[in-house]
């Protein structure tokens, strides 16, 4: 495929330094959880810390999530399944407390197609934080998914890697959620979590 | 002048974006990756994003000089931003949110973090929101931020900025940045700033634009965003 040559610069990232929860996680803005009480699904709760190259924690940092409906539809008009119905987001933010925690509900993201067949169920995540001067991108898989071994965005990970995109369930605690989840983000070090190149 | 170690993990084009190690902003030490990025096919869930935020965002949220709700106004010099938020062809790009936050006249955060003995000003939040319109153009109006102490070496002042936020359409494209204001004498010592490669450094200050200028109001600044491509052009059907 072909692209005319770009005529304008792009637009450089800065940090979001420490001072951003008034504004991004103000209460009227988008937040913890990513979907309505009557959206379709298995409810999941997610829980897990931000760590930084110490094993510390990372007490300011921010997550940006996005994910598909449980049928595996992005709400949004590039996806061609989507019925132009916009009672899902889908999209949601959390900020890490003092100990570097965060955790989120939502529900299971369904099978998104593509070229030949599906990607593993997953949730997008956006990490922003101050320290960081462009945000990373990642993904968390859920375990005991088959089609984890055919995904072709996990098959790029280094396979000593992949677990670190792999949720661990954990016994359910949140009563509104069939499903509890913990997933570590680690900045930096032996753990370090598989970021993505993706621009 | 700023004697550094830069690190080569960069996402996107290096000649624009920042490396995630760059020492002299010392909280990037611990905190860059040190592992390649991995090069991932661009899926559904990179070219779509986030978009549906017409109910949250009301005309007032762009007024950062009266939005505190206390029916006072902020003090400071008014200052008017706007710009156009285009794509990488100069395609508008409308109905993206943008957020900003920022310290007050006297280089202050309302936020419990900032502890230095910069005055607060109980009329003024500095947080606002918009969406772009149609033309990709977003408009606040605020008052000019002072600059501010931080520990990052001895004597370390930020120079005054505005924070950016921009969310829309495909989640590869998200971009949070800083705005800054030309000829501030501390841009050339932050190391926040001098981390983006120097042919990129422009695209980060706003212009003086008298033609924004409005008489006996506020004082005008122009500044663009422009974000990643193919993607967002798409978006059209």
């Amino acid at each position: 495929m072909s692209r005319e040559p770009s005529v304008r610069a792009l637009t450089p990232s800065q940090t979001v330094g420490p001072f951003f929860h008034d504004c991004l996680l103000d209460a009227s803005a988008p937040c913890a959880t990513l979907v309505g009480d009557d959206a379709p699904g298995q409810r999941i709760a997610v829980h897990g810390y931000v760590l930084d190259g110490d094993g510390a924690a990372v007490p300011d940092a921010v997550l940006e999530l996005w994910q598909a409906d449980d049928r595996g539809v992005y709400h949004h008009p590039l996806d061609a399944r989507w019925s132009g119905r916009s009672d899902f987001s889908g999209f949601g933010r959390v900020g890490t407390d003092g100990d570097g925690r965060f955790e989120f509900t939502s529900v299971l993201p369904g099978p998104v197609p593509c070229d030949g067949g599906h990607h593993a169920p997953h949730i997008s995540i956006a990490i922003f934080a101050r320290g960081l001067l462009n945000h990373l991108f990642t993904r968390m898989y859920f375990p005991d998914e088959p089609s984890n071994d055919t995904d072709a965005t996990l098959l790029r990970v280094p396979p000593l890697r992949r677990q670190t995109l792999i949720a661990r369930a954990m016994p359910q605690s949140d009563e509104r959620a069939a499903r509890a989840y913990r997933f570590d983000i680690v900045l930096q070090g032996r753990d370090e979590t598989a970021f993505f190149a993706i621009a | 002048m700023i004697t550094t170690t830069i690190g080569e993990i960069v996402r996107g084009d290096a000649n624009v974006f920042p490396p995630y190690l760059y020492d002299a902003y010392r909280s990037t030490i611990r905190r860059a990756p040190q592992q390649p990025l991995i090069d991932v096919p661009l899926t559904l869930s990179e070219t779509t994003g986030p978009w549906q935020f017409t109910e949250r965002v009301t005309k007032e949220d762009a007024d950062l000089t009266r939005n505190a709700g206390t029916g006072g106004e902020a003090i400071g010099q008014r200052i008017i931003v706007t710009g156009h938020v285009t794509d990488d062809r100069g395609a508008p790009l409308p109905n993206m949110l943008i957020e900003i936050w920022q310290a007050n006249a006297a280089g202050r955060y309302v936020h419990k973090a900032d502890k230095w003995p910069g005055p607060l000003d109980p009329n003024f939040l500095g947080i606002g929101r918009c969406l772009t319109n149609d033309a990709g153009t977003y408009r606040f109006l605020t008052v000019r931020p002072g600059a501010y102490p931080w520990r990052n070496e001895s004597n370390a002042w930020r120079p005054a900025h505005i924070h950016f936020s921009v969310l829309g359409r495909a989640w590869k494209d998200r971009l949070v940045t800083q705005m800054y204001f030309a000829d501030d004498p501390l841009l050339g010592r932050d190391p926040i700033f001098n981390a983006v490669p120097e042919s990129s450094r422009s695209r980060l200050i706003a212009s003086y634009d008298h033609d924004i200028t409005e008489p006996e109001w506020a004082l005008g600044w122009r500044w663009d965003v422009v974000l990643g491509g193919a993607a967002a052009t798409v978006f059209e059907a």
